[in-house]
């Protein structure tokens, strides 16, 4: 039996009479690329908050790497990676340095995280910039540098919230090719974003509307279902129904 | 374990690579424990004082010589009238003006009693009361060495029963005040450090988004706040040491006690002002909300510690409120160890606050810092 | 115009809307009026004096329950040897230990004299001066009291008038002071942070790409905070009035007026600090931390400023709070008027506009 990297049962967050997430339920499957779209107040980063155990729910049930949300998130935490939006890696260290921190903090050995930490500037030709601060770098460059961080450690999930604003089209899609390598090799994705063209991109999206989840399923099945050509319209028909405005 | 020693390498890149704040965590207090001491002086000497002689007697000239060679008396101006004196004191000028009627050394001889007038002016209290005081024990003894009070004295034999009173003042023959300010300003400086640099670095990290990232990885709660105790508590340190250093190469102050005991408690000082740094940056989720916060408190702090006034002077309202803040203890045990070389025994139940301190905000800000919301 | 009515407003939100900035508005200048007037105090009160009565007759038991009836000291009595005065005092919690040798009532009473011993604490001078003074007085009113059968026949008898302070109010010198204290730093800090903080976040370059004028932009962040601290004088005033029962003896019309003056000053001056960072980090500490002290010591009102040497006397004349600080006491302690303060508002002015020009014309050179 596979085990399912991520199992959500009514889950629930509720902030005094609001609720940000409201009875959501979903599985994502080992090595999956799993969309997580909605419109912005949706519910989306609440929902992965809980999810990522940097928040409690209210209610419901949540397993993530086979741990659950309530009383097991270090170890969760040991298991996953997480890139948010503001992609938080720090300025006024070097590449090198914020990679080794992020190494070291995950449990790697220091001739482990040399040697790795090589291959990435390599592979991301960073290699000159290596000993640059990351706040001189330029966005494109700081986005993939976040990523990589993020997987530095091999972790079985890797969360990434809203990882491609604010960057040009040839530039996400450079991203989303290393996306697809991360997932080639084991990493379940789940990843966040109202750019509706990367939902093409991903095995299955669900989509949140005013914290409830509308529509789960293949970018396929979606359009067919919708009678769309685009995620954009199927979303446009979802979300328009959408009473809140603002995350 | 090995965790805690990639995240102290990050903190101290970090703090190395900010030069301004560095800068501002040595600079700063070296330049003020140098500047402060030296502008602050409470000898009281050099009150301004006005005098309208109406009389020009010889009693008065004499009376008012005597104030003018006192010492702590500085003669501003001879006025013609009150009113013109009273102008002194408006404009700054005086602090005090005595008037002598006309008519002052006949109605002494003839009459037995004659009034001086004294204005002070009573809005710098201390100054006042202080130049107040000293005028009348100057007139007092002036009216006792009078020519004829004297002769009188002199024929009385049952004027027995002198109390002679030999006084002495340990710790400080000299009375100098530089040698109890000084380590005040020290600890003042040395709380204000601890104080804001802690909070203001964590809320920082707060506001920049890396605390989420953090909270998402495994690091434990006790091991990220050690990563940041840690670095601030080696610079207080150091600051503390500079501190001392410039105490005795510009003021010539070294402790008479032991520095041992003294690096001792003033470690464990600094762990309990970190521990309030951490307990406010828990609370504040921006920078200036942050050092709001903490300027308060400490500003309360350091008006309450000791450091100009006396804390048994206060009212025990506010006595109790001084002894529930740490700098208090802190500022008596530097100035006990520093100025009398007091032991530990001496200092148990200071440093017993200071612990309790320690543990206490440590542990209510380990608490409230929340991995998980 | 009516931009920058909307900028103006955004900036009260900001404000109001966060408890701690009213905490150090409002809060701070409460505190410190309250301790100022009801906690602090440079007398001698209460101080704990240690007498050792080796005599233990008349004399002795009389002058004792002199000073213990006065409300200077706080007594605590035993009879000890010399070797444990040392251990009493390093101790700490005495002040001095007052020593009656074994025979002070004989000798009084034989050979008309007697010798008491004080020794002092001295690590605090100014108190052990005081609480030597004070022994000395009692014991001396004593010595009058008990042995002096003739008074003087020819006394001198001094009248006094407190000037200002008819309620002898402590000390009144910190309202002044408090004020010029609260207005500096909290002026100054709300000014540097807002506009560092803009900077910080990028969009103070959103600001002046705007049809606005920079001169705009810093006219807009800087009338907030002028409100903000008018409101904040007035709140001090009014607890001076009210809980302190001081009575605001000058005009009021111009005593704002300086008020107004000296907060466009510190605007200025936080306007200069804001210039020189792009870190609130920075911009706070050196407008909260770093101006503490110097506003404090240089203004005066907590040391005389007379017995400073002479280099700081001069450098105080460099700082606006000094000059504030006499205007207030002048208008609202004295009672006095213009003509009093014109040459300290002249140099306000001169500061302001110098401040001002400075850190515009820097403001300016950022952007290019």
């Amino acid at each position: 039996m596979e085990e399912k990297a991520i199992i959500c049962k009514d889950l629930t967050k509720q902030f005094g009479g609001f609720y940000a997430v409201s009875n959501i339920s979903f599985e994502v499957n080992r090595g999956e690329i799993f969309g997580f779209l909605g419109a912005n107040g949706a519910g989306k980063t609440t929902a992965m908050r809980i999810l990522c155990g940097l928040s409690f729910p209210t209610s419901g049930e949540a397993t993530v790497a086979g741990f659950n949300v309530y009383n097991q998130q270090e170890s969760i935490k040991k298991n996953i990676g997480y890139m948010s939006q503001k992609f938080s890696l720090y300025e006024n260290l070097s590449i090198m340095e914020n990679i080794e921190f992020f190494g070291g903090v995950y449990g790697l050995s220091r001739p482990e995280i040399k040697e790795r930490s090589n291959k990435l500037v390599e592979d991301l030709g960073l290699k000159k910039e290596a000993k640059k601060m990351v706040g001189g770098l330029p966005l494109g460059w700081k986005q993939k540098l976040a990523f990589s961080v993020a997987i530095f450690h091999r972790p079985k999930i890797v969360f990434l919230d809203e990882p491609t604003g604010g960057v040009d089209p040839v530039t996400r899609r450079q991203f989303w090719d290393m996306i697809y390598d991360a997932a080639a090799s084991g990493i379940t994705i789940f990843v966040t974003t109202h750019y509706m063209d990367e939902a093409e991109y991903c095995n299955r999206v669900s989509i949140m509307v005013d914290g409830r989840l509308e529509a789960l399923d293949t970018p396929g099945n979606l359009k067919k279902r919708f009678s769309s050509d685009s995620m954009d319209e199927v979303f446009y028909n979802l979300a328009r129904r959408a009473l809140r405005k603002d995350d | 374990m090995k965790r805690i020693s990639f995240i102290l390498q990050k903190e101290f890149r970090q703090i190395f690579r900010d030069k301004t704040i560095l800068v501002m965590m040595f600079a700063v207090p070296t330049i003020q424990l140098i500047i402060i001491p030296q502008a602050i002086n409470f000898d009281v000497k050099n009150i301004n004082i006005s005098v309208v002689d109406l009389d020009h007697s010889s009693f008065s000239q004499k009376l008012i010589s005597k104030i003018g060679s006192s010492g702590y008396f500085r003669i501003v101006s001879a006025d013609l009238s009150y009113r013109q004196a009273l102008k002194h004191i408006e404009k700054e000028e005086a602090d005090l003006v005595m008037e002598i009627p006309v008519g002052f050394e006949r109605n002494l001889v003839r009459e037995g009693a004659q009034k001086i007038g004294i204005s002070v002016d009573a809005i710098n209290g201390t100054k006042a009361t202080i130049g107040y005081a000293y005028l009348n024990s100057i007139i007092a003894e002036f009216n006792t060495g009078l020519d004829i009070n004297q002769v009188e004295l002199s024929g009385n034999h049952s004027m027995a029963g002198i109390i002679e009173i030999e006084y002495s003042n340990w710790f400080n023959p000299m009375a100098e005040y530089k040698y109890y300010i000084v380590p005040g300003v020290l600890v003042l400086l040395l709380t204000m450090i601890g104080g804001f640099i802690t909070a203001l670095n964590i809320v920082r990290e707060k506001e920049a988004g890396t605390i989420e990232q953090i909270n998402v990885t495994p690091i434990k709660k006790w091991e990220f706040i050690l990563g940041k105790l840690i670095p601030f508590w080696i610079i207080g340190m150091i600051v503390f040491s500079v501190g001392l250093i410039v105490c005795w190469l510009v003021y010539g102050i070294v402790s008479v006690g032991s520095m041992a005991l003294l690096y001792l408690i003033a470690a464990v000082y600094m762990i309990a002002l970190l521990g309030f740094g951490l307990l406010i940056s828990t609370f504040s989720d921006s920078q200036v909300q942050a050092m709001f916060v903490a300027f308060f408190f400490i500003m309360i702090f350091i008006l309450m510690s000791g450091l100009f006034t006396s804390v048994e002077s206060m009212p025990s309202w506010a006595r109790a409120i001084s002894n529930l803040t740490p700098t208090t203890h802190f500022m008596k045990i530097v100035r006990m160890i520093m100025m009398k070389g007091s032991g530990l025994t001496d200092l148990k139940i200071e440093l017993y606050y200071i612990i309790a301190f320690a543990f206490g905000l440590n542990g209510w800000a380990i608490w409230n810092y929340k991995k998980t919301s | 115009m009516k931009q920058l009515f909307v900028f103006i407003r955004k900036e009260f939100y900001h404000v109001f809307r966060d408890p701690r900035t009213l905490l150090i508005m409002f809060g701070l200048p409460l505190v410190q009026i309250i301790l100022f007037g009801f906690a602090l105090t440079s007398e001698v009160k209460n101080a704990h004096i240690f007498i050792s009565d080796n005599a233990q007759d008349v004399q002795t038991t009389q002058i004792i329950q002199k000073i213990k009836s006065s409300s200077y000291f706080s007594v605590e009595e035993a009879v000890i040897g010399n070797k444990k005065i040392e251990s009493i005092l390093r101790r700490g919690n005495t002040r001095c230990v007052l020593i009656f040798p074994p025979n002070f009532g004989n000798d009084l009473l034989h050979t008309g004299k007697a010798q008491v011993q004080i020794i002092a604490d001295g690590s605090d001078p100014n108190t052990a001066k005081t609480i030597i003074n004070y022994l000395t007085s009692i014991i001396s009113e004593y010595q009058h009291q008990v042995y002096s059968t003739a008074s003087l026949p020819f006394q001198i008898i001094p009248e006094t008038r407190m000037l200002y302070n008819e309620e002898g109010n402590g000390s009144l010198n910190y309202i002044p002071g408090v004020m010029a204290l609260i207005l500096m730093i909290v002026c100054t800090a709300l000014t540097s942070v807002s506009i560092v903080k803009e900077k910080e976040l990028g969009t103070m370059e959103v600001l002046l790409v705007s049809p606005f004028k920079p001169v705009m932009v810093l006219i807009s962040k800087a009338v907030p905070y002028l409100l903000l601290s008018l409101v904040n004088f007035t709140f001090i005033l009014l607890l001076s009035v009210f809980v302190l029962d001081v009575e605001i003896k000058g005009n009021l019309s111009l005593l704002f007026f300086e008020s107004t003056l000296f907060i466009i000053t510190c605007l200025s001056f936080g306007l200069l600090i804001s210039n020189t960072t792009n870190s609130q980090q920075t911009a706070l500490l050196l407008s909260m931390m770093g101006m503490m002290l110097p506003t404090i010591i240089f203004t005066g009102f907590l040391f005389p400023l007379e017995n400073m040497p002479l280099i700081f006397r001069l450098i105080s004349n460099l700082v606006p709070a000094k000059w504030y600080f006499t205007i207030i006491k002048c208008v609202m302690l004295k009672g006095l008027g213009f003509q009093y303060v014109w040459k300290e508002t002249l140099v306000l002015i001169g500061m302001t506009i110098f401040l001002l020009t400075v850190s515009l014309k820097n403001f300016k050179i950022r952007l290019q």
